[in-house]
């Protein structure tokens, strides 16, 4: 009996009166194992997800002596993200927006194609709570004997098997906490000092907050989680169209249901007969508790589970498999009025369009990120003077610049400006370089604020105040070693 | 499929799925029940604000309020975070006061250090007279040229911030430009033309009736002996060079009139006693790298 009819048969029991149950308990789950090309394919992903979420952390990358050697690594510390070679500063966020656009857009292509692939298959809900369930399997056994043992109440066996299941969990849950923080330090190091009780406060906080979370979430808010607690599914239901493939059952070629013999005796007589046996493996299978023969429905993660229950039944009954596939709403209706079936339609508008925005977000990305420079400089002119007038009548005025090395190794920078031929350029903290400008060294991976004084010569009398009194300028920095020249355009203020 | 009006069965014939029994204009509300634990939420959210106003100052009394468990204070833990970031500080400040100024100009770290801490004491003591930026006012010096009354090394700022001008420390600088008008020490005439004399220092254009001859006389006789003979100002005794291009005061004949009538003597306070060394130090260090030391 699935989640919907036992609610509506407890709604139904309670619905003698005028109104009806306003809350109702949780129908406890307890899914069937099954095999085939799906659980194999769901068994793959989550070997890899998990593969890699775990040992992300230890892989190294040399970046040199003044950089974390870690491939992927948060630094909040000192506001960097290393991905391999990528290093991103915090004013290039904008990155993470551009994620955030090609994660949605993935997600939406996805949907286009094949309905709810990501929560099916990727979605760490899913992942973690279909390893907790095979750890379940592994120490309670399949589904009967876990009703069974449901029904039996506590006894020494199921109480050591209980207290087995849940330390296994809390490993799991653990090992998840455990590699998050691994993210934002260095991976080894961090393992050492937690192993040997001088980790930092917070890094155990937050193992503990995800221990908790994944054995909570995994453990037992489980369907929950997708029923009640996550938006996509009523997105993903605004968003789906008749052309997206979807866990289908083909009520056309199944129904009327029944079993092999009182359908073969149908058939014998001449009436119409379905082809499914109405054995309910699709349902016991199902990890979220929907019977997939009443269609589409909010609560149903297409993972497929049940495409492989049904293809083992129908196989065992000499059949067609496929009664429950991958198939279209389109498709659905064709065949409801007796035409054949179109082939599916994965080039359409909209998903020609999602990978259109994928290919030019991600393009631009890859761009950027090709041809950003190592160095930058950020100019700002003083607003308190605008311009000092000096004892000998010049004006100078003073900006105050700050310079990014995004190398690992200390630079060398002269600040020219090129384009407004000025009397005197000079740096706090600066030394004289050997082109005559001022020259400033800034540290790896660091910026440098400096003050620059830029003076021009007494303006001739009779002028100012007029069209003279501003003057547009350029600083350049130049890296004194590459050469590499970055700009930054402002102003000279005259009296 | 609509459900027929006033139909007494509460399941909703197209879902199979019981409605709430309410009904609006003949449109019934399937009732799709809230999980449990939803409610068991609420519940424990509830419990949840017992307990923190428990822990929590939570409750206005007459006079005061509940002070929580630990005694919770939004004031108190804002002084320990002030004193976890002095802590913080504390290395840097430490290397700030044992450092001699110049040694702090020339460390790279040590100068932002000191440039970043004398920023912000500039602006909470010396802004409301120098200007944000230090950009001065009529009056009130212009800290970012190159013209000093008192000398611009990075020791005389520190010692113009510790012991003021005309201030009340007994170390404060004083210099004193007389009235020379309103005490009777010099005739209107003389006074008109000994600012005509001033003023053709610094290369202003004057009058073609100015008695520039009477002027050099009298300056020679009255002024000469802070200003020097050839008006270039003695920064010991705080007497401004009138040959530049920088005037205080401001430069037209009226205003340099007013100040030889009547005189003149800003003063500037006495930081010693208020800011400690550390922090005049920065901003000895912050004022002369705002650029009176020419770069």
């Amino acid at each position: 009996m699935s989640v919907k009819q036992q609610q509506a048969k407890e709604v139904a029991l309670e619905a003698a009166g005028a109104e009806g149950p306003l809350y109702s308990s949780r129908t406890k789950i307890y899914p069937q194992s099954v095999h085939g090309k799906f659980r194999r394919i769901k068994w793959a992903i989550l070997i890899l997800t998990l593969g890699i979420y775990y040992i992300l952390p230890f892989i190294r990358w040399d970046r040199g002596p003044n950089a974390p050697a870690q491939a992927v690594l948060v630094d909040l510390e000192h506001h960097r993200f290393y991905f391999f070679f990528i290093e991103i500063w915090p004013q290039e966020v904008y990155y993470l927006t551009g994620l955030l656009i090609l994660a949605a857009m993935a997600l939406f292509l996805m949907n286009a194609v094949a309905g709810r692939v990501w929560c099916g298959y990727l979605c760490p809900q899913t992942v973690w709570t279909d390893l907790f369930y095979a750890v379940e399997r592994l120490i309670e056994g399949d589904r009967r004997e876990r009703m069974q043992k449901a029904q039996k109440g506590w006894t020494l066996e199921t109480f050591a098997q209980a207290l087995i299941k849940h330390w296994a969990w809390l490993m799991i849950a653990w090992w998840t906490g455990g590699a998050w923080v691994l993210y934002f330090a260095d991976a080894p190091t961090l393992v050492y000092n937690l192993a040997t009780f001088q980790g930092p406060a917070m890094a155990y906080i937050w193992i503990a907050i995800l221990t908790f979370m994944t054995y909570f979430f995994a453990g037992f808010m489980r369907e929950q989680v997708c029923t009640y607690m996550c938006p996509w599914p009523r997105i993903q239901a605004a968003l789906t169209d008749e052309y997206a493939l979807n866990v289908t059952y083909r009520y056309d070629r199944g129904e009327p249901r029944g079993s092999v013999k009182k359908n073969a005796a149908l058939l014998a007589s001449g009436s119409p007969a379905g082809d499914c046996v109405d054995c309910n493996q699709c349902v016991v299978v199902c990890p979220t508790g929907v019977d997939i023969r009443e269609g589409l429905q909010i609560d149903c993660i297409q993972c497929g589970l049940c495409i492989d229950a049904c293809d083992n039944v129908m196989t065992k009954v000499g059949k067609p498999t496929g009664l429950i596939a991958y198939d279209t709403d389109i498709n659905v209706k064709l065949r409801e009025a007796g035409k054949p079936p179109l082939a599916a339609r994965i080039l359409r508008p909209r998903t020609i369009l999602y990978a259109a925005i994928i290919g030019v977000v991600g393009g631009i990305m890859a761009f950027t990120l090709a041809t950003r420079m190592d160095s930058g400089i950020s100019v700002m002119h003083d607003r308190n003077p605008l311009f000092t007038r000096l004892s000998d009548g010049s004006i100078r005025n003073a900006y105050t610049i700050r310079i990014a090395n995004k190398q690992t190794d200390p630079r060398r920078f002269e600040v020219r400006v090129d384009d407004y031929e000025p009397t005197q350029v000079e740096a706090i903290g600066a030394e004289k370089g050997p082109n005559g400008w001022p020259v400033l060294t800034v540290g790896p991976d660091q910026t440098l604020e400096s003050r620059v004084f830029v003076t021009r010569p007494r303006p001739a009398a009779g002028k100012g105040n007029d069209d003279h009194d501003r003057h547009d300028l350029t600083f350049s920095l130049g890296d004194l070693v590459t050469g590499e020249t970055v700009k930054a355009k402002d102003h000279f203020m005259m009296p | 499929m609509s459900i027929a009006p006033h139909d007494p069965s509460p399941i909703d014939a197209h879902t199979g799925t019981a409605t709430t029994g309410h009904e609006w204009d003949g449109i019934r509300e399937l009732n799709t029940p809230l999980p449990r634990w939803w409610l068991y939420m609420l519940y424990a959210s509830i419990v949840w604000a017992f307990g923190y106003m428990i822990v929590y100052p939570a409750v206005p009394l007459v006079s005061s309020y509940t002070k929580g468990l630990f005694g919770w204070s939004a004031r108190r833990a804002v002084a320990e975070e002030l004193a976890a970031l002095t802590a913080q500080r504390a290395p840097m400040v430490n290397a700030l006061a044992a450092a001699s100024l110049t040694e702090i100009e020339k460390d790279p770290k040590l100068l932002s250090f000191a440039r970043a801490q004398g920023k912000a004491a500039f602006g909470d003591n010396c802004a409301p007279c120098h200007g944000a930026g230090g950009g001065g006012a009529k009056a009130f010096p212009n800290l970012n040229d190159d013209d000093w009354l008192w000398a611009g090394t990075l020791e005389d700022i520190s010692a113009t911030l510790t012991h003021g001008i005309r201030s009340a420390d007994p170390q404060a600088r004083v210099g004193n430009m007389p009235a020379f008008g309103a005490d009777g020490l010099l005739k209107p005439a003389e006074v008109s033309a000994v600012a005509d004399y001033a003023r053709s220092l610094s290369g202003l254009a004057v009058d073609a009736k100015a008695d520039l001859k009477t002027g050099a006389k009298v300056f020679e006789e009255n002024c000469a002996a802070c200003h020097g003979p050839e008006g270039k100002g003695i920064q010991e005794i705080g007497a401004p060079n009138l040959t530049d291009q920088i005037w205080l005061y401001g430069s037209d004949k009226a205003t340099v009139v007013e100040g030889i009538n009547k005189g003149r003597g800003g003063v500037m306070p006495n930081w010693g006693g208020r800011l400690d060394a550390g922090t005049i130090k920065a901003l000895a260090v912050y004022v002369h790298t705002l650029g009176g030391s020419g770069g």
